[in-house]
């Protein structure tokens, strides 16, 4: 089944068109990636399929449902969570707190079940429970931004550059967990990414963004075997 | 120092009606970054509606007090609170996403508009209400001065520190808090969560119309007359206490509350009464031009 299809999708923010009309697939728990240069679109891609901004024109539909011109809490209600471009954790918060937060649209008597998970995920997290996430290292942000993601037990989770400011070996293990929650849970992933040879091993299938418009798209594997990837987005990588 | 002692329970009164009156302009303030220029009004809407209900209980034959002012309360709140949701959705939400300066003009216009309609619906002059609450303790006499603290008094401060608490339980404890809060620091972020942000705004504006009325009710019953004019003064008064003790924070709202009624009481007091708005007016100058963030406002440092 498709759990998220992108068709024909125009954004604009003001008079700049940020998408110039998209097309992209993503099966039920399929991890699909999206890479591309800084500011191709694939942020603003993310947020489109959330509602926010609007697709100008296009459709996006979300298990089979047209969620276009949804409200964004009506459109992440309906099993949607994202861990968005920087972060955007509540800084005047405590940990706690932004993971009750992430917990908003799911059934509460999972929250304490959700809670372990996250913090099996990321047990940094649970020695810093109470303290404000605005006083957090910015890793250990990515990782909260990611698990309040979680906390709403997502059918479909997107991620925006969530190796950003990490170090190397936390990448790893977020992908490994990425991987681990695909497999076990079922769970449907699309990511965005810079770091595009990490996102291409982990992923499915991928779709290369330029200039706000899909150029390239395949397996993950055929993808990094491709020399214009390769010249354009994998050059000193690893 | 029985002068003294006196001042300061009449000014602790008097801070607890601004107080509450306060939280509003904060709450809102934090949640959309505009100043509700007629939540004054919402005040003396809710003082309007208590009188009327207490009229019109009396004809009914509702006299048994407790339960009259009970009733009073709950009429007021509702009342007030209906007012303070067709507000927002009636002169901010349309101007949502406008430029900045257009929420405030609206608000104005709002406040002027509040003030005519019910001047005349209602008439312009003063209206008085019988005292109801009368006597208090005599809890110190000296030279035939003596220092009295009456029920009212007592009711009004217990009242405040009540709600207060219980408000402070409902921002920090609950889930309606807790978005409150989120919408507070990141509408955006908030709605990619589930939260229907529209919803927590006008729910916001609820909350802080609530309790205006409180205060709209404490004020008839403290004072014994109101007009269509008293949210205006009591509106900037409470404004300022908001900006004294940092706008956005609720203790910030409550101290500086209690402080505005305590400066003003003090100066009528040992200054001259005719200059007591003047001595309020001026705190609101200096904290603008010397702490700006106000006494508990955060300064405006996080890591990103």
């Amino acid at each position: 089944m498709t759990m998220l299809s992108v068709a024909g999708v125009h954004t604009f923010y003001g008079n700049i068109e940020a998408l110039r009309g998209v097309d992209i697939e993503v099966g039920e728990g399929e991890i699909v990636t999206l890479i591309g240069a800084n500011g191709a679109g694939k942020s603003t891609l993310l947020m489109t399929i959330c509602g926010n901004p609007a697709a100008a024109r296009g459709q996006i539909a979300f298990a089979g449902e047209n969620i276009t011109a949804m409200p964004t809490f009506e459109i992440v209600r309906r099993g949607i969570a994202q861990s968005p471009e920087g972060r955007r954790i509540f800084p005047r918060m405590s940990v706690l707190e932004n993971l009750q937060m992430g917990a908003t649209t799911a059934p509460p008597e999972h929250f304490g079940a959700d809670l372990e998970q996250a913090f099996t995920l990321f047990p940094i997290l649970k020695a810093r429970k109470d303290q404000r996430a605005g006083t957090l290292s910015g890793g250990e942000q990515q990782m909260l931004a990611i698990a309040r993601a979680l906390m709403s037990r997502p059918r479909l989770l997107l991620l925006d550059e969530p190796s950003l400011g990490l170090a190397p070996l936390v990448v790893r293990q977020i992908f490994d967990t990425l991987k681990r929650i695909n497999a076990e849970q079922g769970m449907t992933i699309f990511l965005v990414e810079q770091n595009a040879y990490h996102a291409l091993k982990l992923a499915h299938r991928g779709y290369v963004m330029v200039n706000g418009r899909i150029t390239l798209s395949g397996s993950g594997a055929d993808l990094l075997a491709m020399p214009e990837v390769r010249a354009a987005y994998l050059e000193g990588g690893h | 120092m029985e002068y003294f002692v006196q001042q300061l329970i009449n000014g602790l009164a008097l801070g607890s009606i601004y107080g509450l009156i306060a939280i509003g302009y904060t709450m809102v303030y934090g949640i959309i970054g505009m100043i509700n220029f007629a939540h004054g009004d919402v005040f003396m809407i809710g003082a309007f509606v208590a009188l009327i209900t207490f009229l019109v209980l009396g004809m009914i034959g509702i006299t048994w007090l407790p339960f009259a002012l009970l009733l009073v309360l709950v009429v007021a709140m509702v009342v007030a609170s209906v007012y303070g949701w067709a507000i927002e959705r009636l002169a901010y939400r349309p101007l949502r996403g406008s430029f900045r300066l257009a929420p405030l003009i609206s608000a104005i216009g709002m406040s002027i508009l509040l003030q005519n309609y019910v001047q005349i619906t209602q008439g312009a002059r003063v209206k008085p209400l019988p005292p109801l609450i009368q006597g208090g303790f005599v809890i110190m006499e000296n030279d035939g001065f003596t220092v009295s603290l009456s029920y009212m008094q007592i009711i009004i401060v217990a009242l405040t520190v009540i709600l207060m608490i219980a408000f402070s339980a409902l921002i920090s404890r609950t889930a309606l808090g807790r978005a409150q809060r989120a919408c507070e620091q990141d509408r955006t972020m908030a709605a990619l969560l589930g939260i229907n942000v529209d919803r927590t705004i006008s729910l916001t504006f609820v909350m802080g119309a609530a309790l205006a009325a409180v205060a709209g009710l404490m004020f008839l019953v403290y004072y014994g007359v109101i007009d269509f004019f008293i949210g205006f003064l009591a509106g900037v008064k409470a404004f300022t206490a908001a900006v004294l003790g940092g706008i956005g924070s609720l203790p910030g709202a409550m101290l500086g509350g209690l402080l505005i009624g305590l400066i003003e009481t003090f100066w009528s007091a040992y200054f001259t009464i005719e200059y007591k708005d003047v001595a309020a007016f001026s705190i609101l100058i200096m904290v603008l031009i010397f702490r700006p963030t106000g006494l508990l406002g955060r300064p405006e440092v996080e890591k990103v």
